[in-house]
């Protein structure tokens, strides 16, 4: 999965219009003004209605993510092993809340409703890998390997 | 002699650092296969590395990737070995996860080694009436937690006469704290994948779906590679006819684990559900008969069809036969996913599976933000879907969460609330207002704010937000706050008339205690505290305090903690 490649190899078919979202979602990280003309006209529906699509589904982003995203938990077990004081110490670490981006771009932050693996809670993942039993130590030292990584990428 | 060593490398596992394990074993072990299976469900013993040996297996677990470490499993040592001989082992049936974490999860003969397919094989040589009629006598009902009876939901579906008719997969688990549905996905893809073409079969379906959420990944790989190599052996033409097998992912939205707002969603609309009836089994996915089942629901179908509905009705209570999976969760010694046989109680699993300390367990709660918490008072209820229902819970897909007794009730119900309050598609007014005006009342409540009259707010919205709703999240989003006031009534009570959290877990109605008889002058508190909380001289300012519990976390002789309001340090 997906099983095609690009928006042109895809059905027109209706049915395949979230797919095309979630292709596209998947190859920029987010929605464009440019990508909704596009898919709309592939599918032959108005924009607005591709908008409304996009704005429906919490999976698809009008704006760009930093370079790592970070889905923070708050699934119950997370919750009520103490999410919520893991994002207060990842925001106050990041300075963003969720649904924000920071202004160097590297980080996205997200709360999620649960992420599977609630054994380990509380969870976060970042770009995709998940990191389990947070405690506030453990949750910063991972934010800061991550931003030396990036600067030593520089 | 060793055969081949397995390593668990199923979400729970990766998250633990199989990836690690498996990495350097590939690396170190050059003459052995080291293969990668799912999950067998002792998710707090990740990650798990299982010993194929000539006489049987050996299973260790928290492995590291360690030269020791894989030395002593080399030599087959008792050494952090899993303890199979508890009450977690075998107080279950391996039924429907029988093979899970056993099998390579992507290799079709190895299934097929395992019996897999058979009950696809013993299908094609019925007649498909039979097979509905084989179901409805196993008495199998939907685990996606309705609990409808599946032989009658495709009793309606093979009535239909259509050149097209649809059966999809719900495999949308969007219910935070249940993770069954991912588990069978990624450690039995191919058994799920045989329950649907049994499925086709028995109805006549053209063409399957399988609606899976994206936050799966693994889950949807591995079925992705089990779709192509069914397809590759032919396993999908039925007699005459070819099916094709689709995979849907969903985009985030929780009401389309709701039938018809996950039919709109395959459709390519936004995942709004409609009036039924029609149901879908009358007009369905583009207008055509569909029938939708969940994923545990399909893993059950081949052990019906194996042993007969007869003897599977065996196993269970009279109204709910065979067994549920359960993620179990939360405050217990081993959480992780269990099978048990119906008509076990709520305390076998949270004690005797789950490993909880007797006394320290306050409620489960079940069916997470459709279903309801159950006091510790009722734990012999059995778990069928009936007997749930009369107290105010229900079944649900199998998420459970094991809540202490340092855990506070409402701030549980405030947190279930928000979520389904944000989940509300906003088609109904009671779902998209009511929902919104009853989580104002407990985010006042939780936040120190609130009164009487917002508990007797509670009590009378509820009600109406269940009848005034037209799909299944509006009719159940009340359910974790009126079974929260029916068992825990007093807690509410506490935080309105006493301005006080029980549980201390209401950051506005605690105040944060150092007690300076512990206090070692470390002065970490003092440098780590974010708002300058903590003076030179050991007092926490509860006027400055934010309760983000950093110093608590920080201190290393436990000297700080949260007390009562009132009752801090001033």
């Amino acid at each position: 999965m997906p099983e095609h490649a690009t928006l042109e190899s895809l059905d027109s078919d209706r049915s395949y219009l979230i797919q095309a979202l979630q292709l596209e979602q998947g190859t920029g990280g987010f929605i464009s003004d440019e990508a909704i003309r596009r898919i709309a006209a592939h599918f032959s529906v108005p924009p607005v209605e591709v908008e409304g699509i996009v704005s429906f589904y919490a999976q698809f982003k009008r704006v760009k993510p930093g370079a790592y995203v970070i889905y923070l938990c708050d699934g119950t077990a997370c919750h009520i092993k103490g999410a919520t004081l893991v994002l207060g110490w990842v925001t106050e670490e990041l300075g963003i809340a969720p649904g924000q981006t920071d202004a160097e771009g590297l980080f996205s932050l997200e709360t999620v409703a649960c992420l599977g693996c609630c054994s380990l809670a509380p969870v976060m993942s970042i770009n995709g890998t998940a990191y389990g039993n947070l405690d506030r130590k453990s949750a910063i030292r991972i934010l800061k390997r991550y931003r030396k990584e990036e600067t030593a990428d520089d | 002699m060793i055969k081949r060593i397995k390593v668990g490398t199923a979400s729970c596992g990766v998250a633990s650092g199989a990836r690690e394990v498996l990495a350097f074993f590939k690396h170190r072990i050059g003459d052995i296969p080291v293969v990668e299976v799912g999950c067998i469900g002792h998710c707090y013993a990740e990650p798990l590395v299982e010993v194929e040996t000539d006489s049987g297996v050996v299973r260790y677990a928290n492995v590291k990737p360690e030269e020791g470490f894989l030395e002593k499993i080399l030599n087959l040592e008792d050494f952090s070995r899993l303890n199979e001989d508890t009450p977690r082992h075998k107080r279950q049936e391996f039924r429907v996860t029988r093979l899970a974490g056993r099998i390579v999860p992507t290799s079709l003969e190895e299934y097929r080694e395992h019996g897999g397919y058979a009950a696809l094989s013993k299908a094609l040589g019925m007649d498909p009436a039979a097979i509905v009629e084989e179901v409805k006598t196993s008495k199998l009902r939907g685990r996606g937690g309705a609990g409808f009876p599946t032989g009658l939901k495709w009793s309606f579906l093979a009535g239909k006469d259509s050149a097209e008719k649809f059966i999809i997969c719900n495999a949308d688990e969007g219910d935070p704290g249940a993770f069954m549905d991912r588990m069978l996905l990624e450690s039995v893809p191919h058994q799920v994948l045989e329950g649907m073409l049994i499925g086709a079969i028995a109805t006549g379906a053209t063409s399957l779906f399988i609606y899976c959420r994206a936050e799966y990944p693994l889950a949807l790989r591995n079925f992705g590679i089990a779709v192509e190599q069914m397809v590759g052996a032919g396993l999908n033409r039925l007699g005459g006819r070819t099916v094709e097998v689709r995979i849907k992912e969903g985009a985030g939205a929780f009401v389309c684990g709701e039938e018809t707002a996950m039919i709109h969603s395959l459709e390519g609309q936004r995942g709004t559900p409609h009036f039924r009836p029609p149901y879908p089994t009358d007009v369905g996915f583009k207008g055509h008969p569909t029938a939708i089942n969940n994923v545990e629901t399909f893993a059950n179908i081949p052990l019906v069809i194996n042993e007969g509905g007869a003897r599977y009705a065996l196993l269970g209570t009279a109204g709910s036969t065979g067994t549920k999976l359960f993620a179990l969760a939360g405050d217990l010694a081993y959480p992780g996913l269990v099978e048990v046989p119906m008509g076990i109680t709520i305390g076998e699993i949270v004690f005797d599976i789950g490993g909880a300390e007797p006394g320290s367990v306050k409620a489960v709660q079940i069916g997470g933000p459709s279903g309801g918490c159950i006091p510790v008072e009722h734990f012999d209820v059995p778990v069928d879907y009936d007997s749930l229902r009369d107290l105010g819970a229900i079944m649900g897909s199998g998420g459970l969460i094991v809540i202490g007794a340092n855990r506070c009730m409402v701030e549980t119900a405030r947190y279930f609330l928000d979520f389904t309050a944000r989940e509300s598609c906003g088609k109904c007014t009671f779902c998209r207002v009511g929902n919104t005006r009853m989580l104002e009342a407990l985010t006042r409540i939780t936040r120190g704010g609130g009164t009487e009259a917002d508990v007797d707010l509670l009590e009378d919205l509820g009600p109406k937000v269940i009848a005034g709703s037209l799909c299944g999240l509006g009719q159940t989003a009340p359910n974790p706050v009126l079974s929260t006031l029916r068992f825990f009534k007093d807690e509410y009570l506490v935080h309105v008339v006493d301005r006080q959290c029980p549980a201390l877990e209401c950051s506005a109605l605690v105040d944060v205690k150092l007690d300076t008889e512990t206090c070692i002058e470390c002065g970490v508190c003092v440098k780590k505290c974010p708002v300058g909380a903590v003076s030179t001289d050991y007092v926490i300012h509860n006027e400055l305090c934010t309760r983000c519990n950093t110093c608590i976390e920080l201190c290393p002789v436990d000297a700080i903690a949260r007390v009562k309001r009132g009752e801090g340090d001033g």
